[in-house]
């Protein structure tokens, strides 16, 4: 159907360009013709867009329209209670589908097989409806925009316009991703505090001050009483365990790399380490989970226990550790950004007064970089946080208040990806406690970012 | 400033500083010595990233190696005239269904002639892996002549027993003897014995291995002690009690000993067999026949051997049977070592010497398409507006301020957005290249806009001007003139957002892109995984083979990703214009 519908579509197109085109051709070529104000290749245009765009909003329409009223009529066979209820109509659903295909299991019950029969015939015919209107909202542009055409018709600045508008809209999407992500995760956060159909919901309070996480729910009464509890917590402090492991590593090390790389390296050495750290920034990070996971894990419980240590085989050490080397590159070049649009003459400056290279950095450069390395830093911290992959892998699950880099702690990306992989039904609190930490990441992650910018930006305006 | 110079006129107080005092070079001397050691720091820095770039990459490599071939046993298969039905012969569908079970066992049996018994037979044909008739039956289906014929054939090897021979086996040392050995039967459980204290030597070693097991025994129960768990002081009491009778046995010098699966396992080859020692004393041993021997006869000096498997029994995979069958296929020529095409050819599977990529290469190359697809065009298109088009406004500004948040948010998020939107509301299928292709396309199109910019904006104003002062639109002057000039830095930008969204794994976990499937996908609305969430699920798998499947996996990502990375960089180095 979808295939029938653009193959109309495309080759509607096509003879719209080439009508639109010929008739500004004839009309230039006409003996007494005067000069057009568009070349015929806008008059083309223009008659294309004219039948895509209505086209294309029919069945952006149509179709959703369609499957409503077929699916509508085919749970008219079925007593109003089954249809309202959304896990039978599902099941509904799927039958009249294998029905139709042909893959039904056994023999399908009366109202099943009229209602497969009603869907269908409702469908098709829809779909007929469909398309005959997308063609003939089309037709009535094409021929609206072919009427028109004159040597004076500005077909060039109606096309244009269009083009901005398609260029505005494109540009749109990142604003309606911001959206889609806002509102997507606010509404189950909402749903997860307030909704009172929500059973076991904690209150903010809870959320945010509780130190248990325990969001596993009694599936069955013999299960016993299982306590949930969604204290935040706990979480909060094995993210800030790993990130500032990963800090203290890739801190020191980003920054020296960075003034290394911009005061002191030759050229020669400068083309050899950058694509050094470039690759490092791009290995995957599942490729880092692992070798967090599999290598540096035992290697670090091994060296514990050679210290006479207890070391958790899922210990924050290691997936700190590696999160540390995925953020080096990152500090750096964003240290580098900054250290290098620090002006010459204060480097001058400092060398002029007998300063050495060092003292001249310690002194001059960095404290004049500063709030750009801060920055760098603000932005390595929300990549930290948000980091997913290193901290599934080699983190744990459990989630311990505590301090202790030896220990396994989890973290509020391990948990969302825990809580959400596998099947989900979107009114447990459990699932929507994973939105929760997500509109949690989303909203940490932000700040530092809006308020990294804003530090960054008025640095730069303070040395332009 | 005036009082200054008077004060200088009146007096002129000069100081000096005298550079060469011992003072001011220790000064200079300190400094430089600072200078040199900030210096190292940088320095210092930039080679640690490099030796963990190197540590991981090699690492990696090396895990890798072993899933790169496989080892399959070169055996006789006959195949019996009525193996299928007469009138079936030529129907490939009855050859593909019909039962390979009794072929390969057979064909085993030939190959090592007196395996008897139910639980050697299991034991041989569990050697092989579930999928080792896959190739036979393919050749019968295209060629049914082969039917009541032997073909020589490789069966592929399960995958503990595949990896005894890539090294996760035991080393195996063999002691010749000085002096006669005469067994007592053929098979099942016997005696030998030996003329002179001939295992006396392995008697000591055997009791060297007890003891070091007390010390290990010991070490466990401090450490058992020094623990707050409950349930720890009674652990540590007991390892201590077995501690000591370990250490008991291992004094006694003379005593016989019963070799259990802890320690080393020792094994005798005599007269064509080998003989599990389980009881060891000086001149005589006790114990199972593995691999059957020719005759009861006494074996001359030299002729029969005390082989021993060092790693113990319990401390492995494969155990001795296993370990002697497989020896003794090696030592026939019968085991082939070959490129594991299978890799690359089938889909996952539970069992790792059958699981293989293609199926995350093929999701992987349908979930960039629909990246491509709808980013190229959307993302190019934003950054022309906002570069070319845009007034300077509020409205921009946001846009502005959004794409670089967009560019920050954490990739997760984009995977809550694809499951509460594109699954939830949209109810787009589950686990398909589909919606995991636009949740990509949302994470990359940040980069992808703020390349395009860069690109855009690195082509020089006159151009558009010249274009502008012939009488071009503006829209004529940036598409005609400007689109085309920085369409190598947009192209190269694109490339390096799609190896981005090739090594995404987060978001794609949270759309469903985690499930176990064996099909190759074959549009975007199918079921598929793709090679990092792949790469994840085998990394959770507690097979030690596929360890060495993820580490290959991870190597073929690095491949995609540095050929993807080297043709965005071959792109710049080629294209790229210094205006």
């Amino acid at each position: 159907m979808t295939a029938i519908y653009f193959i109309t579509l495309v080759f509607l197109v096509a003879a719209g360009y080439f009508l639109a085109s010929q008739r500004a051709k004839v009309l230039r070529a006409a003996p007494n013709g005067a000069a057009l104000h568009s070349l015929p290749t806008y008059h083309g245009l223009l008659g294309a867009v004219a039948l895509f765009v209505p086209m294309l909003i029919v069945y952006a329409i149509g179709t959703p329209v369609v499957k409503m009223l077929a699916t509508t009529n085919a749970f008219s066979f079925f007593p109003s209670e089954l249809a309202s209820d959304p896990l039978q109509r599902g099941v509904i659903l799927r039958d009249v589908g294998n029905i139709i295909d042909g893959r039904y299991q056994g023999d399908p019950s009366a109202a099943l097989r009229d209602a497969a029969a009603s869907y269908s015939s409702t469908f098709s015919a829809g779909r007929l409806i469909v398309l005959g209107t997308g063609v003939v909202l089309g037709l009535a542009s094409l021929f609206l925009v072919l009427s028109r055409i004159s040597p004076a018709f500005r077909a060039r600045n109606l096309f244009e316009r269009f083009v901005i508008a398609v260029l505005i809209l494109c540009a749109l999407v990142a604003i309606l991703t911001t959206v889609g992500i806002v509102f997507s995760v606010m509404w189950e956060t909402y749903r997860f505090f307030f909704d009172p159909a929500l059973k076991g919901r904690p209150t903010v309070a809870q959320f945010l001050f509780g130190t248990e996480w325990n969001p596993q729910a009694a599936l069955r009464a013999d299960q016993g009483e299982i306590r949930t509890a969604f204290g935040f917590i706990p979480l909060l402090t094995g993210t800030l365990l790993i990130t500032l492991i990963a800090i203290v590593v890739a801190g020191p090390l980003g920054l020296f790399a960075a003034i290394y790389l911009s005061e002191y390296a030759t050229p020669r050495f400068r083309a050899f380490a950058k694509p050094i750290l470039e690759i490092l920034a791009g290995i995957p990070t599942v490729v880092l989970g692992f070798f967090a996971a599999l290598t540096v894990a035992p290697y670090i419980r091994g060296w514990g226990e050679g210290l006479g240590l207890d070391v958790a085989s899922e210990s924050a050490l290691a997936a700190g550790l590696v999160m540390g080397m995925m953020i080096i590159p990152f500090i750096s070049s964003l240290s580098d950004d900054v250290i290098n649009s620090v002006p010459q003459s204060l480097r001058d400056g400092a060398y002029a007064l007998g300063a050495t290279k060092s003292e001249t950095i310690k002194k001059v450069i960095l404290p004049a970089a500063l709030p750009g390395i801060v920055s760098a830093f603000m932005l390595a911290i929300s990549r930290a946080i948000g980091e997913t992959m290193i901290v599934v892998m080699a983190a744990g699950l459990a989630a311990n208040l505590t301090f202790n880099p030896l220990d396994a702690v989890t973290t509020i990306t391990v948990q969302i990806k825990t809580i959400l992989v596998g099947d989900q039904e979107f009114d447990s609190a459990k699932t929507l406690a994973a939105f929760a930490l997500g509109f949690v990441l989303f909203f940490v992650t932000l700040m530092l970012n809006i308020i990294a910018q804003q530090i960054v930006r008025r640095y730069r305006e303070q040395y332009d | 400033m005036t009082d200054t110079i008077t004060h200088t006129t009146a007096a002129p107080i000069r100081r000096r500083v005298d550079t060469t005092s011992p003072e001011a070079q220790a000064g200079v001397r300190r400094r430089y010595r600072a200078e040199a050691r900030f210096k190292s720091y940088g320095l210092l820095a930039i080679l640690t990233a490099a030796v963990f770039l190197a540590v991981l990459l090699i690492d990696v490599v090396t895990k890798s190696l072993p899933a790169f071939t496989t080892n399959s046993l070169q055996l006789d298969v006959a195949i019996p005239a009525d193996f299928v039905p007469a009138d079936q012969k030529y129907n490939p569908a009855a050859i593909r269904s019909a039962d390979y079970l009794p072929l390969m066992r057979e064909a085993l049996k030939t190959a090592i002639p007196g395996i008897q018994g139910r639980g050697p037979e299991r034991t041989l044909i569990r050697l092989l892996s579930t999928g080792a008739p896959d190739g036979i039956r393919e050749r019968l289906a295209a060629d049914p002549s082969l039917i009541g014929t032997t073909i020589k054939a490789p069966l592929l090897l399960s995958d503990d027993a595949d990896l005894y021979f890539k090294g996760a086996g035991t080393a195996i040392t063999t002691r010749a003897t000085r002096g006669t050995a005469t067994p007592s039967d053929t098979t099942g459980t016997i005696t030998i014995t030996a003329s002179g204290n001939e295992f006396s030597e392995n008697l000591v070693t055997v009791k060297l291995a007890l003891a070091e097991l007390a010390r290990a025994a010991i070490t466990e129960a401090d450490r058992a002690a020094r623990s707050t768990a409950s349930g720890a002081a009674e652990r540590a009491a007991d390892l201590r009690k077995q501690a000591d009778e370990l250490l008991a046995h291992a004094k006694d010098a003379a005593s016989a000993e019963l070799l259990d699966s802890r320690l080393p396992s020792l094994l005798v080859a005599i007269n064509g067999g080998l003989v599990k020692i389980t009881q060891l004393a000086a001149d005589r041993i006790e114990g199972e026949v593995l691999l059957p021997l020719s005759s009861a006869s006494e074996a001359k000096p030299g002729d029969w051997r005390v082989v021993t498997y060092t790693t113990p029994e319990s401390a492995r995979k494969i155990n001795d049977l296993e370990v002697a069958l497989l020896e003794r296929f090696k030592t026939n020529g019968q085991v082939e070592r070959a490129f594991n095409w299978r890799f690359f050819t089938s889909g996952d599977s539970r069992e790792p010497e059958l699981a293989g990529l293609r199926g995350a290469i093929t999701g992987t190359a349908l979930t960039l398409l629909v990246t491509l697809i709808l980013c190229l065009p959307i993302g190019v298109a934003a950054a022309i507006y906002l570069e070319e088009f845009a007034p300077k406004n509020w409205f921009t500004d946001i846009i502005e301020v959004n794409i670089n948040n967009l560019a920050a948010v954490p990739s997760i998020v984009f995977g809550l957005l694809g499951l509460a939107m594109f699954l939830n509301f949209f109810g787009l299928p589950r686990s398909a290249p589909l919606v995991g292709g636009l949740v990509l396309a949302l994470l990359v199109l940040p980069t992808i806009i703020i390349a395009s910019r860069a690109a855009l904006k690195a082509v020089p104003p006159s151009i558009k001007e010249a274009a502008l002062g012939v009488g071009a639109s503006h829209q004529q002057a940036v598409f005609h003139h400007v689109l085309p000039l920085a369409m190598p830095g947009i192209m190269t930008g694109t490339i390096i957002g799609m190896a981005h969204a090739l090594g995404e794994t987060a978001p794609l976990l949270m759309i469903g892109m985690v499930a176990f499937i064996v099909d190759v996908p074959t549009g975007i609305t199918d079921a598929a995984t793709v090679l990092p969430v792949q790469i994840y699920l085998w990394s959770d798998l507690p097979e030690l083979a596929f360890q060495a499947k993820t580490a290959a996996a991870i190597v073929v990502l690095l491949v995609f990703l540095f050929v993807m990375n080297g043709t965005a960089i071959w792109l710049r180095k080629r294209f790229e214009r210094r205006w």
